[in-house]
């Protein structure tokens, strides 16, 4: 019975460009992408509403930070929620009732979610494919029912009205001028830490495990410790996105531990285009645009992400950036 | 009368809803099973069509007036129609492809059924009256025991057991067994294995439609009696592995009954324990208690 196949690329026999991050071709192509996107990011609060934009770099982040996983290690996560609402939960939590600065709230946040992808990934990996997806839903779908019980989480309420602070003790952040620049470096420091780790030689090897993981043992890798550092890199700046969000929205509740949105970071990554680089960033834009133009119809979001997805695995396997990246021969 | 300090009504009344809810689960992580088997495919509309099973009942019982026991009968093969038709239009063509693009559309197909009912009926659950041979219950001295309930541990019991004499010793489970291990080959011996397929997933799903048929007296009909249920039954389905139809059944009933002793002792953690069950069991012994690790 092929029930523990290794993990296989997600992307496989449908990835088209082969991805080469190392050639020349496909580096100018990425710094051209890499340079649209900042001058959006950073043009964009002129014409769009500022919040709106932020809660798109914090999804944006996240899905980088899934996507590592997915994309670069063929590790299917079906419990990111948790890093999402740990972190959310941390960096309210010390904001608020400990009167952490807000740099110290968000790294406070980001560590918890580190150690929780520690101590959730030495379970998880230990079985593979289907199996990985099934116990990181139901180790995130555990945590969420401590959260609900958990005396500091504020049970239904969440932790509301969590101050932004001054950062540095410094500068003012309860005005967009001051938030906005704060989370834009983050979001972008974040993705060029991911673009980093899968160009580097660890990336590489991820990619081997991905493709042939016996291969990858036999070649003398411990490919647990790999897909281990993986995961917790990979909780960990979910953790920062996260922890931002929250200072953000000031306010850190149940729904970003909640299954649902363990879904909505795959959607993204999977409409935008696993294993691509830019994919997640223009998944969670589309995502997080769809929810706020929809929200008036409620219940019928849901049935619209789930035709998404149904839409995306049948036919539409690249994803958006995929697709383009398809058509000109260019991995993004 | 106590036991360990707990009134012995109180300690069997939550014994029972545990070996109710080990039914369920059993019911449910034996479709999963044997759908994985065949399939390779984590059949992730599970909790949905288990709630489309309740709510199809609800429906020929309310818009047309079909009792409880056609319901039973008619629910499974409806269910599990509609299940043959996602095989032959969708999944089929996901097999030559990972598994995990299994489980991402029927993740999507679960969201949309969801959203729809979720649309036509809202949040909130609908009663479902228990039927009229079947209400009432008897003293057992110890416990007071609803016949509905018996009857449920009773009948999906016997629908386990079923199950299990099918695979594992006629004919037909033999080639079931043996399209699980090569389907190349037993194709080479002329037997029509996608249509093997194709069934097998028809029947994994009427056997979710069938508990829901079977829930719907219990817990109220709602739209998200299926989701919650779901992920419980994935944990349910590490802990025992798939590997054995057999196991899937002593697992399901096994962890209701513990779920159901936790809520009398320590109450906090009942909708955790099976969670954690799993974790230890993940440490313990990876491929689960029934499973074999490849």
């Amino acid at each position: 019975m092929a029930s523990d196949t290794p993990s296989l690329a997600p992307a496989r026999g449908v990835r088209s460009a082969p991805l080469s991050p190392g050639g020349d071709d496909g580096r100018r192509s990425q710094l051209i992408a890499f340079a649209v996107m900042v001058a959006f990011f950073a043009l964009a609060p002129l014409a769009i509403y500022p919040v709106f934009l932020m809660k798109l770099m914090c999804f944006a982040l996240f899905a980088c930070a899934f996507n590592l996983l997915i994309g670069f290690g063929g590790l299917l996560s079906f419990g990111h929620a948790m890093f999402l609402g740990t972190a959310g939960y941390a960096a309210a939590h010390a904001a608020k009732v400990w009167g952490f600065t807000p740099e110290l709230a968000i790294l406070f946040a980001t560590a918890c979610s580190a150690l929780l992808g520690w101590i959730t990934g030495l379970v998880a990996i230990r079985r593979q494919g289907i199996y990985f997806a099934m116990i990181t839903l139901a180790l995130a779908q555990m945590l969420f029912f401590f959260y609900v019980q958990a005396p500091f989480t504020g049970g239904e309420d969440g932790i509301q009205a969590v101050p932004r602070g001054r950062l540095f003790g410094l500068v003012d952040l309860n005005s967009a001028a001051a938030m906005y620049p704060l989370v834009l470096v983050i979001f972008l420091a974040g993705f060029l830490l991911i673009w980093r780790v899968v160009t580097s030689p660890f990336g590489r090897v991820l990619k081997a495990i991905r493709e042939n993981e016996p291969r990858a043992l036999s070649l003398g890798y411990d490919t647990d410790r790999y897909k281990l550092l993986a995961y917790v890199l990979s909780a960990a700046l979910s953790g920062l996105a996260g922890g931002t969000k929250a200072l953000v929205f000031q306010l850190a509740s149940l729904t970003d531990v909640y299954w649902t949105m363990s879904g909505e970071v795959v959607l993204m990554t999977l409409l935008g285009g696993l294993g691509t680089l830019f994919g997640p960033v223009v998944g969670a834009a589309i995502i997080i645009t769809m929810q706020n133009y929809l929200a008036q119809i409620g219940a019928w979001v849901t049935v619209v992400q789930g035709a998404i997805f149904v839409v995306c695995v049948l036919a539409f396997r690249r994803g958006v950036v995929g697709e383009i990246g398809h058509w000109l021969k260019k991995p993004l | 009368m106590e036991i360990f300090g707990i009134p012995t009504q109180a300690l069997f009344g939550q014994l029972l809803i545990g070996l109710i809810n080990g039914s369920f689960y059993a019911l449910l992580s034996l479709g999963l099973a044997v759908i994985f088997g065949l399939l390779n495919i984590i059949n992730f509309t599970h909790g949905a069509q288990y709630m489309l099973g309740a709510f199809c009942a609800y429906l020929l019982l309310n818009k047309l007036g079909v009792n409880y026991w056609w319901a039973l009968l008619i629910t499974p093969i409806a269910v599990g129609a509609s299940g043959i038709v996602i095989e032959r239009l969708m999944l089929r063509q996901l097999y030559k492809l990972d598994h995990l693009y299994g489980l991402l559309l029927t993740f999507g197909l679960a969201l949309i059924i969801e959203g729809l009912f979720r649309n036509e009926f809202g949040s909130s659950g609908q009663p479902y009256p228990i039927p009229s041979q079947l209400s009432g219950g008897r003293n057992l001295g110890f416990m007071f025991l609803p016949n509905y309930r018996a009857w449920v541990i009773v009948a999906s019991a016997i629908v386990c057991l079923g199950t299990w004499y099918i695979i594992e010793r006629t004919k037909l489970g033999a080639y079931l067994r043996a399209g699980t291990e090569n389907p190349q080959l037993v194709q080479a011996f002329g037997i029509n294995v996608p249509r093997m397929i194709t069934l097998t997933y028809g029947f994994g799903v009427g056997l979710a439609a069938l508990a829901g048929v079977m829930a719907a007296p219990i817990y109220q009909v709602s739209p998200q009696m299926g989701s919650s249920m779901i992920i419980v039954v994935f944990a349910v389905v590490v802990i025992g592995g798939m590997g054995s139809i057999l196991g899937s059944i002593l697992t399901g009933f096994g962890l209701g009954l513990i779920e159901g002793l936790t809520k009398v002792f320590y109450p906090e953690a009942s909708s955790t324990v099976i969670f954690v069950i799993m974790v230890i069991i993940l440490m313990i012994k990876p491929a689960g208690l029934f499973g074999t690790q490849k």
